[in-house]
This record gives structure tokens, sequence and C-alpha cells, in this order.
């Protein structure tokens, strides 16, 4: 090992350590307040050498991580996520009587899968890091035990996760046997030198699309995640959207865009009609739903096809790197929006289920006009309304789709964007012109965390250069 | 390449025809008497106590999912023990950590009373 | 020496089997045994191809399968222990207090 080793997985290291320390001083101190205090230090001071990476460009353990720009930038965006998901979770755990010290510990050992899986260059790496990030999201989703949704939703949540894991590991299998190397350099160099059995490469390379798909929720494989999102905790849900999504695409991204564009003539037909499906089955069955956690749960199906859109043009050299850092940036202004409409979620919502159907928002507007301006720039800003991050968000990945060349894929998108305003806004005009009896819960770091978001998403969107500049930079490094 | 096999197959038709010979010259000239004790169920001796279908205890699962990760990790020891040579102080400490990451799950397991019966 | 192909098809067939299961079985505990038939799939895969071209790499692997499998099965029973305390069933059709 050298130091260029160490140094690749600094970051990773020290959150993995300050993760066990947090778990058995927790189970020895048994001070919940100290443990996520303890937790939000570490995430703040990982974010701190994450942030030094930047620019750095390392490889380490024989090509198996690459630090990149676009490892920097997904891991700022875990680790954020992390810290808002903490703030979420602070009183909201409380509250329903779940404030168990491991919620943070599990919180941590999440993310440091989910920055594996930004570093990773090796399959190897990535299957570590895809199981090092979910199995303590089966945990988490579980966590409201002995409240039976929530057990539920973590057993569902396990089989359907550990199913994906299956295709994902024999998908691998069969890249390995096709090109002899689990290195991404590797498989792009047998590429190369036409010594990879393409048929077999071909097949595997779909289980892994298959297996990924699974993990970002698109269509077909996205029945898990309304039951999932619905019956997890509130504030997991808000971190899983956000994390497990990042995390699958992440992945997705860095194995098809450095090791596989020469099959993109196979691969992208696939992603076309699975972003297609995506985009139009998540956008509709969201109009039907009465509960808000179900709802934003089919959004987040729809937008994940919206993501998977920047991926069609993967094998084209020129417009990959622009659609991939249109996808980073539209994960961020997703993040940003989404943390903020889940904290509104989280405000209104009450125990044993309570407090979660869209009727529960009417008269918010006339009674709590602070939540409802809130709720109503996180709706406009998924639906795509400037000045919102959303729309940022949504225009360069559109015009990163024309670039490639799928007119017809961007049409589509625009016209489900369209569907989705229908219930997007529905919420708003519930909150508006419905009246009601609303009680919401005002607690210091809830409040602050809608704040901060809410004006993030529009501060953000008309400042978005600066952030499109730094998105622009985080380049997959090819080989 | 079918050749090669072909000893092991004989043997194996050979075998399976003198076992099913076997129990036919059983079943045909041995006395049959079925009496209470000769159809219990065989218990290295003792005396059943119950259903053998009966419901296990719950704690024997949580035992067992103990055992299952302690157990398994252990495979990572087969190759450091087989390069262990070549590759020195560096190999030891780097066990010493992964032992010391196992170690901090067990004392969890511990201190939350998962080793305890009752 | 028997081809590789064999193998491939062996495991290939194995992968099927416990896809299916998953899909048909309603039993989580079966369940989990067609998720572990699924990943034992592809470490066959893994040794086979390894034999095949004389490296190391794909033994590995099966080390990690192994192990996060193990990690993932203990996780799976607790889940199913704790689902079985509170409903005392563990089909998973009767996993249905979630819908839209």
């Amino acid at each position: 090992m050298t130091t260029t080793d160490l140094l690749s997985v600094f970051p990773l290291l020290i959150l993995i350590l300050w993760a066990c320390l947090v778990l058995l001083l927790d189970v020895f101190l048994k001070r919940e307040r100290l443990t996520t205090i303890l937790t939000a230090i570490g995430l703040v001071v990982t974010l701190g050498f994450s942030i030094s990476q930047n620019n750095l460009n390392l490889t380490g353990f024989n090509n198996m991580v690459v630090v990149d720009n676009f490892a920097v930038y997904l891991n700022i965006i875990f680790l954020g996520s992390g810290l808002l998901a903490i703030s979420l979770a602070h009183d909201y755990l409380k509250r329903m009587g779940i404030n168990r010290g491991e919620f943070y510990v599990l919180l941590m050992f999440s993310i440091s899968g989910m920055m594996l899986m930004a570093i990773a260059a090796d399959l190897i790496v990535f299957f570590l890091a895809l199981e090092l990030l979910s199995i303590p999201l089966y945990v988490l989703a579980a966590f409201a035990r002995p409240r039976v949704e929530s057990e539920e939703a973590g057993m569902k949540y396990f089989l359907l996760g550990a199913f994906s894991g299956g295709f994902v590991v024999y998908g691998i299998a069969l890249v390995f046997g096709a090109t002899a190397t689990t290195n991404l350099s590797g498989i792009a160099a047998r590429i190369a030198e036409h010594q990879a059995d393409i048929p077999l490469l071909t097949i595997g390379a779909a289980l892994i699309l298959v297996g990924f798909s699974f993990k970002v929720a698109v269509v077909p494989f996205q029945m898990w995640t309304p039951d999932v999102y619905h019956g997890a905790p509130s504030a997991v849900t808000a971190f899983m959207a956000i994390g497990a999504k990042a995390a699958g695409f992440a992945a997705l991204m860095r194995i098809f865009v450095a090791a596989l564009p020469t099959l993109s003539e196979q691969i992208t037909p696939i992603i076309w009609v699975l972003a297609a499906l995506t985009m139009i089955v998540g956008n509709i069955v969201a109009v039907a739903q009465s509960n808000i956690k179900r709802m934003l749960a089919y959004s987040s199906i729809a937008h994940a096809g919206y993501i998977l859109m920047a991926l069609v043009s993967y094998g084209q050299s020129s417009v990959a790197s622009v659609s991939v850092s249109a996808a980073l940036f539209y994960l961020l202004s997703y993040a940003v929006t989404n943390f903020g409409a889940w904290a509104v979620v989280i405000a209104v919502e009450k125990a044993e289920g309570k407090g979660l159907a869209l009727d529960d928002y009417a008269g918010i507007g006339r009674k709590y006009p602070a939540l409802a301006a809130a709720m109503a720039i996180f709706m406009l800003s998924f639906t795509g309304v400037p000045p919102t991050l959303g729309f940022v968000g949504k225009f360069y990945l559109f015009r990163a789709v024309i670039d490639g060349g799928y007119i017809g894929l961007a049409v589509i998108g625009v016209l489900t964007s369209l569907i989705s305003a229908f219930y997007y806004l529905r919420v708003v005009v519930i909150m508006y012109m419905r009246d009601g009896e609303p009680e919401v819960r005002s607690e210091p770091w809830l409040n602050l965390t809608t704040a901060f978001t809410a004006i993030a998403t529009i501060v953000l969107s008309i400042f978005s250069a600066p952030i499109l500049q730094w998105a622009s930079q985080a380049i997959l490094s090819t080989f | 390449m079918a050749i090669e096999f072909l000893p092991i197959a004989i043997l194996f038709v050979l075998a399976i025809a003198l076992a099913v010979f076997i129990v036919f010259l059983g079943s045909i000239f041995g006395p049959k008497r079925y009496i209470n004790t000769k159809m219990m169920p065989y218990e290295s001796g003792m005396t059943p106590i119950g259903p053998g279908t009966r419901r296990m205890n719950v704690r024997f699962y949580l035992i067992a999912v103990l055992f299952i990760l302690f157990d398994i990790e252990v495979i990572f020891f087969l190759p450091w023990a087989v390069v262990f040579r070549s590759l020195g102080l560096f190999a030891l400490i780097e066990m010493l950590v992964f032992i010391g990451i196992l170690l901090v799950g067990y004392v969890y397991a511990w201190k939350k009373g998962a080793l305890e019966w009752e | 020496m028997i081809p590789t192909t064999y193998y491939i098809v062996l495991s290939a067939l194995l992968f099927t089997i416990g896809a299916l299961g998953v899909l048909i079985r309603r039993n989580a505990i079966i369940i989990f045994m067609a998720i572990e038939l699924m990943l034992n799939a592809a470490n066959l895969a893994f040794v086979a191809f390894t034999r095949m071209y004389g490296i190391i790499d794909g033994q590995v692997f099966v080390f990690f399968v192994m192990t996060v499998a193990a990690a993932e099965v203990a996780v799976g029973l607790a889940l199913i222990v704790a689902i079985f305390r509170t409903k005392h069933n563990i089909d998973i059709d009767q996993l249905n207090n979630l819908k839209g």
C-alpha cells in the first residue's frame, strides 16, 4: 500500500473509523444527543477531506479506486444529504419514539458505501459498495420496529435489494468471463484489443443494468418503491430517495461511460425504452395517489427516468461528458428539492401513520403561510417551473438529450413533465384553496432545513452558473 | 471423453443395482413385526419427546445470525495465510485491523445483550 | 477435462431457478434460499472462468460474494424474526399493510 492508495480512500477511512467509534460510544454511554452531535461532526470533517480531494485525480490500489472530480462531486452530495437527513431525523425520531443511536451509525455506514461507489473503478468494489450502502438501508427502513408498516417496508426492500444484488453479481461474473478482468480500465483495454467475447459481455452489461435499475427505481423494476417509501420512517425515506439513487446512477455512469462505450449500439435502445417507460409510468401513476409519501415515491421514480435520459447518449464521446454533468446537476437539484419536500411531510406527519393524506394539507396556506410557501416552491421545482432549481436542472438535461440526437425522448420528457404539473400543483391548490384544520409541528432543526432548502432552491437557480461550471468539471476519468 | 468415465458409470450402475437387490431380498425374507417401539423415530437412543417438526425458539435464530457472521468472515484468513510470508508485517497489521472491525461488532452485540439467553 | 461451457450452462440454469424461485415462492425463508442460489450460480461462473483463464481474480471475488451474502442473510433473518414476532407469519402475501 502506497501513500497514494491511502490518500485516495482517506475520507472514507475517516468516516468508517468514526462510525465504529460512535457505535461503541453509543452503546456504552447511551446518550443519543451526543451520538447525533458526533455523527454531524464526523460528516462535516469527512466533507472537508472530500472537498480537499478536488482536482487531485488520484488512482489507488492498482486502479481499483479512482478519485476524480466526478467522485468528489458525488461524495459532497452524499455527505450533504447525510447532514440534511440528520437535521430531519433529530426531532422526528424522538416524536416517533424510535430515538435509537443506531440510526446515526447506520446512516454513516450507508454513506460510506455510497462514497465507495463514487470512487469505485473495479467491479468487485462496485459490488462491495452496493452492499455496504444497501444493508444499512434495509435496517433503516425497518427502523420504526415494531410498527408493522416499517417492518414490512424493510422486508420488501431487503428482498428486492438482495434480488437485484444477485443480478449485479451474475452480470459481473459474465463480464469477467468475457474479458478476464473485473477492472474497468482492463475491460476497456480488452474491448479495444478485440479480445472480449462481445455477446457474453452484452448479456453481463444488461444484467448489471437490470440490477442497478432496481436500486434507482426504474420501470419495470420499481414495484418496491411506493411500499418502501411509504412504510419507512420519513427521515429515512428522504435520505434513501437521494442517496441510493445518486449512488446507483454513479455506478451506472461510471461503468457504462468509462468501460463499455463500445456496447452503446446494443445498450442504448434498452436505456431509451427504460427511460421513456419510467417517465410515463411514474408520472401517470403518481396522479392517482392520495397519500403524499406514495405520491413522492412515484415522483422519485419519474425523476429516475429523467436522470436515466442522460445515459442514453453515453456512447457518443462528444456528448457523454455534457450528459454526465447535466445528470450530476440534476441530482443536486433533485436532492435539495427532495429534502425540502420531505421536511414539509415530516412537519405535517403525526404518529401512527396519520397526517399523510393529501387532504391533511388543506388549510395550511392560511394557517402556516411560510410552510405553504416553502412547499409550493418545492412542488414548482419538482415540476420544473422557473425560477427554481428543478427548472435549471431539467433545462440542461433536456438540452443534453437533444444534443445527443434523441429528440423523441426529450419530447416524452417534456410531455410527462406537463402531466406531473397536475399532481404537484394539486398539492399547492389543496394547501391554499381548501379549508381545513391542519396541525403542523414546529421543531427548530426541521424549520431550519425547510427554510434552507427552500431558499437554496430559489437562489441556486438564479446563480446556477458556478454550480454548473463545477458539475461540468466533474468529468469521469476515462481509460 | 465419454470412454474415460465408463468405469465410473459401470461402478454406479453396479452399486445401485446391488443396493436395490439387497433391500429387495430383505423385504422378501425378513420378518415383519410392527410394534410401537420399533415405529418410533430414532433419536440416538433417547425416547422422543414431542413431534420432530415443532417450532424452534426465536432465540436460536439470534444466535444463528451471529454465528453466520463471525463464521463466514473467517474465510478471509485463508488467502491471508497463503500469502502471509511474502507480505510480512504489513499483512499482520491489516489482519489486526480486520479483526478490530469484527471486534467492534462483537462488543456491540455483547453489550446489547444478544449473547444472553434470558 | 470438462469444457468451461458446461459450467456456465449449469450456472445459468441455477441462476434461472433462483430467479424464478424468488418470483414464484411465497415463504420469505424460501425466497432467501432462492437468492442464495442466484449468488452461488454467480460464484460457480466465477470459479469456472477463473480456471479457464488461469488467473486468481475470480476466486477472490467469490470470497467477497460469500461474506457479503452472509451479512445479507444475517440482516434478512433478523428482519424475519422481527416480523414473525409482530405478525406470527412469514408469508410475504400477508405483508399487505402498505397499499396505495
